[in-house]
């Protein structure tokens, strides 16, 4: 099945942006028919090594060979040519405009517009699954028939070698299932596919080789046949790998936030995106949530934040005389003074106020609370005092705090605003993807940080999509799946694997 | 603190590439650039020209304000046209109406004022907030709306008095205006210039001293993150389109109560539009308003002295219209330049210089 010789070369390939190594020596071969995995944890400089094999940024050093000629990419237009298309994460197609106009959409010149262009789609299209009439227009299309629209998208433009990034994290898994389906097909066809991911059991399942990228630089290639995902997560974080083994518990039998029957809505119909979920986290335990993402994680956070209003159910919180006060009328300010401190999944969209100074952003969240603000009006003295307290004591690496938030690396941004959430005297954190995007230096500053804080009775409940950070921090694991809590796990004894098939409902029946 | 680099070297650059660009244009028409800023510069200094500048900008300056107070929401109110409008012709009627003693009927009035430009601001806003509908948009139509409602007020079978051959609303009796500042020969200067400088204190305080000012920049800057910061986007639109419509409706209030103490159908339009520019220029911050309502008003004064040495008066036009282009161009390169030099800075803080690693900082 897979040929011998390599479609793809990537030899030495260093980028480097302003005051940042973002890639260094890379070293990568895929070979013609292959589904080849390029594996890294958010950060590790995956996204940047698929940006320079697109044409998007040059390398600073380092070839590209491409059918075992070299060949200099300036453009995503010179990739095409190369034979290279890109599906990405987030997809790039016009809503208003039918699946076919998508298609042909700059890419009139290949088959013109009528006929033989018609013929053209409807054979990609049986090719990559796709079941929908070209004429539909594409906001009237689901996730999964979507990605696959950019699959024919790049294909009709003529690619033999497919970059697929992250192309799972939307997909619900069956979803992925007939995806991976799919890709096994057409590498029968003689397909090429580059495949990014962090998600382990997937890379083990579609993939004929793997590279793992750690640091900005490659570890090393394997046959995912051979290796155990353990052995491949060590590979993807080092040697900073969290040991999943028992430590002293905290957890006291004293709850901090009780959820009950909570339920959410979609927006436009009678789906539900939250489904009955009940939890309760107790003073001094971490409650993990494992799911792939887009099972429900945000809303969850989000509704229990008061983002958004939940349809059914209640959401309580312990007051300071240790009792619970019903929260679920109150809005998100009132929340945060309740004591809820927040670390949102997106830093950038929901955490930071990227264009105004370290300071201004200490007091976000923290308007009506001393020391920045007493109600009414703000101190921006104080303000700048305490955020100086808060870049020492967290090592946000900054040369003062009258930077703009945008100015910081990402690891630096979430230490800013982990030590901003941590400041308010919290009794509950809720941390979406803490480590998301962030180095390893800053990932064990923020680790270290939230155990002290549970260590002195904070409750945390923690969404992640990064099984190793769930298992090594929590103190119980719920699974939640399609909006609902499926099932518990014991972070000392489960396995990422297991973890991992229940998050994808084979594990379902079983618990 | 503030970056004075920052702060003042786009709007110098704007004025030096503005007066070049005009330049051009006065040697195409055949005049002499020199002679005609020359000009420029010294009609200040005849009769009261120079008083009668900053009687202009206090009311430049109070259409910026209420320009910028949309602007930190990222709202555009365009409206200010038409809200200072609305206000003006209420408060005229009303001020004309009431009998109150000295300063409570000045007061008296402002505060209907206020309220008008709030309550003709208050559709775009409602909309915008649970319709989504532009504010651009709604705003812009109310503007043309606004004159129907001038005219048909002023009619004399509503509110207004017939003057020989112009409409207007009845007079304001003497205890509802406002004591103009006398300067003698150079002429009397607005009372209000000291309401004008308390409102444009206080907006300064509202920015960056209170819990709401704080709110309205967070909120204008990104509505994700202020939301889980837990301020309400909507609520702070609302707030932002009100506020922007009552400091919009004392626009004209200058002018009313300080020299006119009738609102015509002849009084002076557009100075909503101005406050949009003076605005841009003054980049929101109370200072640069008042110096960009200075520089507005001194230019549409100079246009009249240009005609007096036979150069058109549009060139005027031209240097205004160029300032603003190129003050929002250079705003942005040098914005760009500053936070491409702060994150070199950020990058070699701590390292020694040397360049971060992925491993320390450096993820993308």
């Amino acid at each position: 099945m897979t040929e011998p010789e390599p479609v793809v070369e990537l030899t030495g390939i260093t980028k480097r942006f302003p005051g940042v190594v973002a890639n260094s020596d890379v070293h990568l071969t895929v070979r013609a028919g292959e589904v080849h995995a390029v594996c890294g944890e958010n950060g590790a400089g995956k996204s940047t090594l698929m940006k320079i094999l697109y044409g998007m940024q040059q390398p600073d050093e380092g070839t590209i060979s491409v059918g075992g000629r070299v060949v200099e990419l300036r453009n995503p237009q010179d990739a095409i040519k190369a034979g290279i298309g890109m599906v990405h994460q987030h997809f790039m197609l016009a809503d208003n405009l039918t699946v076919r106009e998508n298609v042909l959409l700059g890419a009139e010149g290949r088959h013109g517009m009528g006929r033989k262009a018609r013929a053209e789609l409807t054979k990609l299209a049986e090719r990559t699954g796709l079941h929908v009439d070209p004429d539909t227009l594409v906001e009237n299309l689901g996730v999964a028939d979507r990605q696959r629209v950019e699959i024919v998208k790049v294909l009709y433009r003529g690619a033999r070698i497919v970059i697929l990034d992250e192309p799972t994290a939307v997909l619900v898994p069956q979803e992925v299932d007939a995806l991976f389906d799919t890709v096994r097909e057409m590498r029968s066809d003689g397909y090429t596919f580059i495949f990014i991911s962090h998600k382990l059991d997937e890379v083990r399942s579609i993939a004929d080789e793997v590279t793992v990228i750690r640091r900005g630089t490659t570890v090393g290639t394997v046959d995912p046949a051979t290796v155990t995902s353990r052995e491949l997560a060590e590979m993807m974080v080092g040697s900073e790998l969290p040991s999943p083994e028992t430590r002293e518990s905290t957890v006291t039998d004293r709850p901090v936030l009780r959820v009950s029957g909570l339920r959410l809505d979609a927006d436009d119909s009678e789906r539900a995106v939250l489904d009955d979920v009940s939890m309760t986290v107790r003073a001094g335990e971490i409650l993990g949530i494992a799911g792939v993402e887009g099972n429900g994680q945000t809303e969850l956070v989000e509704t229990i934040m008061g983002m958004r209003k939940a349809s059914a159910g209640t959401v309580e919180l312990a007051d300071a005389g240790g009792g619970l006060r019903d929260i679920t009328r109150l809005g998100t300010l009132a929340r945060r003074e309740a004591g809820i401190g927040y670390i949102a999944e997106d830093r950038h969209r929901h955490g930071l106020l990227l264009r105004q100074p370290l300071w201004s952003n200490r007091i976000l969240g923290y308007q009506t609370r001393k020391p920045v603000s007493n109600g009414r009006l703000i101190d921006p003295g104080a303000a700048r005092r305490d955020t100086e307290r808060v870049v020492e004591e967290y090592d946000v690496r900054t040369p003062g705090v009258e930077v703009l938030a945008g100015a910081l690396s990402g690891g630096n941004q979430q230490k800013l605003v982990v030590g901003r959430e941590l400041s308010g005297e919290p009794v509950l954190l809720i941390a979406a993807h803490p480590t998301r995007g962030v180095d390893v230096g800053a990932q064990a500053l923020i680790w270290e940080q939230m155990r002290a804080a549970r260590h002195d009775g904070l409750a945390v409940l923690l969404v992640s999509a990064d099984l190793d950070e769930l298992i090594g921090l929590s103190d119980t694991i719920r699974v939640m799946l399609r909006g609902r809590l499926v099932r518990e796990a014991d972070p000392a004894t489960v396995t990422p694997t297991e973890l991992g098939s229940a998050m994808t409902g084979a594990g379902e029946e079983a618990a | 603190m503030i970056n004075w680099r920052t702060a003042l070297l786009p709007p110098a650059l704007a004025i030096i590439f503005a007066m070049l660009l005009s330049s051009v244009a006065l040697l195409i028409s055949g005049a002499n650039p020199l002679e005609a800023f020359a000009t420029m510069g010294a009609q200040l200094f005849h009769g009261n020209t120079a008083v009668s500048t900053v009687n202009l900008a206090i009311v430049y300056y109070l259409a910026g304000l209420a320009a910028a107070i949309g602007f930190q929401m990222n709202v555009f109110n365009i409206g200010v046209e038409g809200q200072y409008r609305f206000a003006a012709v209420v408060a005229a009627i009303v001020g004309a109406w009431m009998e109150l003693p000295p300063v409570l009927h000045v007061i008296a009035i402002l505060l209907v004022a206020m309220f008008s430009g709030a309550l003709y601001a208050l559709l775009p806003a409602l909309l915008k907030v649970y319709r989504g509908v532009s504010e651009v948009i709604t705003t812009i139509m109310l503007n043309s709306i606004v004159f129907g409602i001038v005219a048909f007020l002023i009619n004399p079978e509503q509110f207004g008095v017939l003057h020989g051959n112009n409409l207007s609303t009845a007079e304001i009796a003497p205890s509802g205006r406002i004591p103009g500042i006398p300067l003698g020969e150079a002429g009397t200067l607005f009372g209000f210039i000291v309401i004008a400088g308390a409102l444009g204190y206080g907006y300064w305080f509202m920015l960056t001293r209170t819990r709401f000012g704080f709110e309205l920049k967070a909120s204008g800057e990104s509505k994700t993150a202020a939301a889980a910061g837990g301020v309400s986007a909507k609520k702070m639109t609302l707030a932002a389109m009100l506020l922007s419509g009552a400091v919009a409706g004392l626009v004209a209030m200058p002018e009313l109560l300080g020299r006119d103490y009738v609102y015509a159908m002849t009084a002076t339009q557009g100075y909503g539009f101005t406050g949009l520019a003076v605005a841009l220029l003054g980049r929101n911050h109370p200072a640069g308003i008042a110096f960009g309502a200075l520089l507005w008003a001194f230019l549409d004064r100079s246009a009249v002295s240009l005609e007096s040495i036979g150069i058109p008066s549009e060139i005027a036009t031209i240097m205004q219209g160029t300032i603003v282009l190129s003050v929002v161009v250079a705003y942005e390169i040098v914005r760009r330049a500053d936070l491409a030099a702060e994150q070199r800075r950020v990058g070699r803080a701590g390292r020694n210089g040397q360049p971060a690693g992925v491993a320390e900082g450096g993820a993308v």
